[in-house]
């Protein structure tokens, strides 16, 4: 108990201790300013420009600006499946694993263009190291990075004034991944490599156990790997099991910095928000508002996962903490691992749903309703809780706007935000990105529920069954790539399906998000008035909180009540199911 | 349009040759220098053998009967599975079982009741959670010291020992929260059934004392 609190105490200190130094360091980065690490990668900068033929002074309107990123992430995404289904043929192959099949390979390329890692396999007997190297691994840079530039296309939206341009897409993702992404991450993989992570490019190595077992034990570029799909939200595991594998994350400090990792942009980015826009209490406004809801969601998983099933405690399964005179973890832990215990699962796997992350170190699939149901709902509220790289604080903008609105309409006058006029346009640009994400989440579950084959993939029966489809889509559709993974996704309808809910969560959403940006540079700034609604102190939180949880609330409830608040009642009344029946 | 195309395919190689082939293999190459035996996977070789990873679980029961090898700590149950037979890949994975799926139940009524039989407990002798639920990668190497102590007198009886000393060998292989608050008190099973054969040996035959492997 004791030291579940100051586990996640220790956990939001560090966090807003990163939050002003790292945010200070993007504003630096993105407004083109020299940096510590200017001499050395400013050459290398200089050189891409060069050789990619970029115009580092020349900016982009709105319309470029996507056009760009979206030609970027269709070369990428055309690469990668390129590589996943050539795999034999390339190098780096120890295991001699075949190419990957077409829709799989269709379901991951898509996956990894969209920072969504979704994984429909199994990548100890999958992907070569060159296919995780070059084919996946690449894309956990890029579609972090991509993130990222669109976040700070969009901010400048909001700061500039009588603006025509809102960036150079070329310029902002090359220095995010020079300057941000990479540095991080080389200091991140050598640590991990200390606590025991793997990187070797040998062959899986032959085990004999002591009980006489033979098997191969796979390794890999895990620790490079693993750096960056924790740094950029990205959550696609070199192994099965994720970070639960002792390889991907061998121990509760390599955890805590794993956690650490996730959140550290997202919350940065809040800082970069106040600094561009001239305020940082802007920017701390949405940091609280974020941090409100985040713990929220901690305490309600911790409790509940805490608090066990007492299915199994009827079966003999002791859930109490101390037994035979030695702690033990208590709680449900089906799913979970001994060096994290219940707390350090909670906590991830809040984190990773707020953000769209999706790495996991604990099987989602096994947590209790209510405690599972946390993760689901932070998905489906688009993941604006600190939220992914980037895509946290622009899904977090719409709100905002949406927020103030709403705010405008109560009072009868027009709203504005940040010194901008916020006109119908706007709120129709905001209207399409918030709307888009629940109708592909609900419209494929409904799908998924009276399609046979959606059907027969199901893991688990009854309530627990539909809310493995139900989860499947939230994730897809909201990029984050975590997964009730009883759920057989290599089927045709869910790798296309799954697949296609991942590009309209990522782009249909980017594009109006864009727009918007464009429309709000060329405004004037308006100076704030005795009528301004002031968007910093404890009554715009709150109101941020209130719209950001009725909109969610009013969208899912009814999916969510045939999920797991059914599971819930029967797991308290000792019900139990079996699959087919 | 196609200028805008021509940069993202130029962008796209530069951004891979950097990130994709560069930056692992620096790391790789920092890695194998400075940290070898973490970075080929903490393993552990006992008569010319590798026999396991410092930091992967692994079964100590019979692969057949499914029966704890009495002389040996138990692990937790594990969902892991080798796609084909014999020398194949270990896959992690968990159970996926959801908390009210009559599986689940079954599994943990059957452990249950194995754990109490082997250790002469009473039919209602309370059973860790930790010791009849999956882990989440199949591959946990920990158990919690609850859980070992419950194993303790079941393991010096059949190694012919006090149950002090047996203890005493636990303790040494248990670790406590990082700094106080992180994770979970743990011990590792496979150190400690290594520690085991080293001071009290299951079988006289073999040499037993592990090293890190070259």
């Amino acid at each position: 108990m004791t030291s579940t609190i100051l586990q996640d105490g220790l956990y939001v200190l560090l966090l807003m201790l990163l939050t002003k130094p790292l945010g200070t360091f993007m504003f630096r980065i993105f407004t083109g300013e020299r940096t510590v690490l200017s001499p050395v990668l400013h050459p290398i900068e200089r050189g891409f420009y060069r050789l990619a033929g970029v115009d580092e002074t020349r900016e982009m309107r709105w319309t470029t600006y996507t056009i760009a990123m979206l030609l970027f992430n269709l070369v990428g995404l055309l690469l990668t499946y390129a590589i996943l289904r050539l795999q034999n043929h390339l190098p780096l192959n120890a295991q001699a694993l075949p190419p990957v099949e077409e829709r799989l390979a269709f379901n991951t390329a898509v996956s990894f263009a969209t920072n969504t890692n979704w994984q429909s396999y199994y990548p100890e007997i999958t992907m070569s190291n060159f296919s995780q190297m070059v084919g996946l691994a690449v894309h956990n840079f890029t579609s972090a990075a991509t993130g990222i530039a669109i976040a700070i296309a969009v901010i400048r939206g909001f700061a500039r004034r009588s603006a025509n341009e809102i960036g150079n897409f070329w310029v902002d993702l090359t220095r995010c991944t020079l300057y941000l992404l990479l540095p991080i991450c080389c200091a991140g993989a050598l640590v991990l490599i200390a606590r025991g992570v793997p990187q070797t490019l040998d062959a899986y190595q032959r085990v004999t156990g002591i009980a006489g077992t033979t098997n191969l034990l796979p390794l890999g570029p895990v620790a490079s790997q693993e750096a960056i799909k924790m740094l950029g939200t990205n959550g696609g595991g070199f192994f099965n099991a994720n970070s639960a594998h002792p390889f991907e994350n061998p121990t509760p400090l390599t955890n805590f910095l794993e956690m650490l990792a996730i959140f550290a942009i997202p919350a940065g980015l809040t800082y970069t928000f106040g600094c561009m826009v001239g305020n940082t209490r802007q920017g701390w406004a949405i940091f609280a508002a974020m941090l409100g809801l985040f713990l929220v969601g901690v305490l309600v998983t911790t409790v509940a996962e805490q608090t066990g099933n007492p299915i199994l405690g009827r079966a003999g399964a002791d859930q109490g903490t101390l037994l035979y005179g030695q702690p033990a973890p208590g709680g449900n832990m089906e799913g979970k691992e001994q060096r994290f215990g219940i707390a350090a699962s909670a906590l991830f796997a809040v984190i990773t749903t707020a953000a769209s992350c999706g790495a996991v170190n604990a099987v989602h699939d096994s947590f209790t309703a209510l405690g599972g149901m946390i993760p689901l709902a932070n998905i489906g509220l688009g993941e604006v809780i600190f939220g992914g790289v980037g895509a946290g604080l622009y899904g977090f903008l719409v709100y905002a706007v949406l927020a103030i609105f709403i705010a405008g309409l109560m009072v009868g006058r027009t709203p504005e935000y940040i010194g901008k006029k916020i006109e119908p346009y706007d709120v129709k640009m905001v209207m399409l990105s918030l709307l888009v994400i629940p109708l592909a989440i609900l419209g494929f579950t409904g799908l998924a529920a009276v399609t046979p084959e959606a059907l027969a993939s199901r893991g688990n029966p009854a309530a627990h069954g539909l809310t493995e489809m139900l989860y499947a889509f939230t994730s897809a559709t909201g990029n984050n790539g975590s997964a009730l993974a009883g759920l057989n996704a290599n089927v045709p309808f869910y790798t296309i399906g799954l697949g296609l809910a991942m590009l309209i969560g990522r782009y249909l959403m980017i594009v109006p998000i864009l727009a918007l940006a464009g429309h709000l540079a060329a405004k004037k700034r308006i100076a704030e008035s005795a009528g301004t609604f002031p968007t910093t102190g404890a009554l715009w939180v709150g109101l941020l909180i209130g719209v950001i949880v009725i909109v969610g609330a009013l969208t899912y409830f009814p999916a969510y009540t045939l999920g797991p608040v059914i599971e819930h009642f029967q797991m308290q009344a000792g019900a139990t199911f079996a699959l087919g029946s | 349009m196609m200028r805008q195309l021509r940069t993202a395919l130029l962008m796209t190689m530069l951004l891979t040759v950097l990130t994709g082939l560069a930056y692992p293999l620096a790391i790789t190459a920092l890695a194998q220098v400075i940290f070898p035996y973490q970075a080929n996977g903490s393993l552990i070789a006992r008569g010319g053998t590798v026999i396991g990873s410092a930091v992967i679980g692994q079964p100590f029961v019979d692969g057949k009967t499914g029966e704890v090898l009495p002389g040996y700590f138990r692990g937790r149950p594990s969902a892991a599975f080798t796609p084909g037979n014999g020398d194949s890949t270990l896959v992690s994975s968990g159970s996926n079982y959801g908390p009210t799926n009559r599986a689940l139940v079954d599994r943990v009524t059957v452990d249950v009741a194995a754990i109490r039989r082997e250790n002469h407990l009473a039919a209602d002798a309370p059973i860790p959670v930790d010791l009849v639920a999956a882990s989440a990668s199949g591959l946990d190497p920990d158990i919690s010291p609850a859980s070992a102590e419950l194993q303790v007198p079941r393991v010096a009886r059949e190694r012919g020992r006090r149950a002090d000393q047996v203890r005493a060998l636990v303790a040494a292989n248990t670790e406590g929260r990082t700094l106080g608050v992180l994770g979970e008190p743990r011990v590792n099973v496979l150190a400690l059934n290594l520690a085991l054969d080293a001071t009290v040996p299951a079988t006289s035959r073999e040499s037993v004392v592990a090293t890190p492997a070259r």
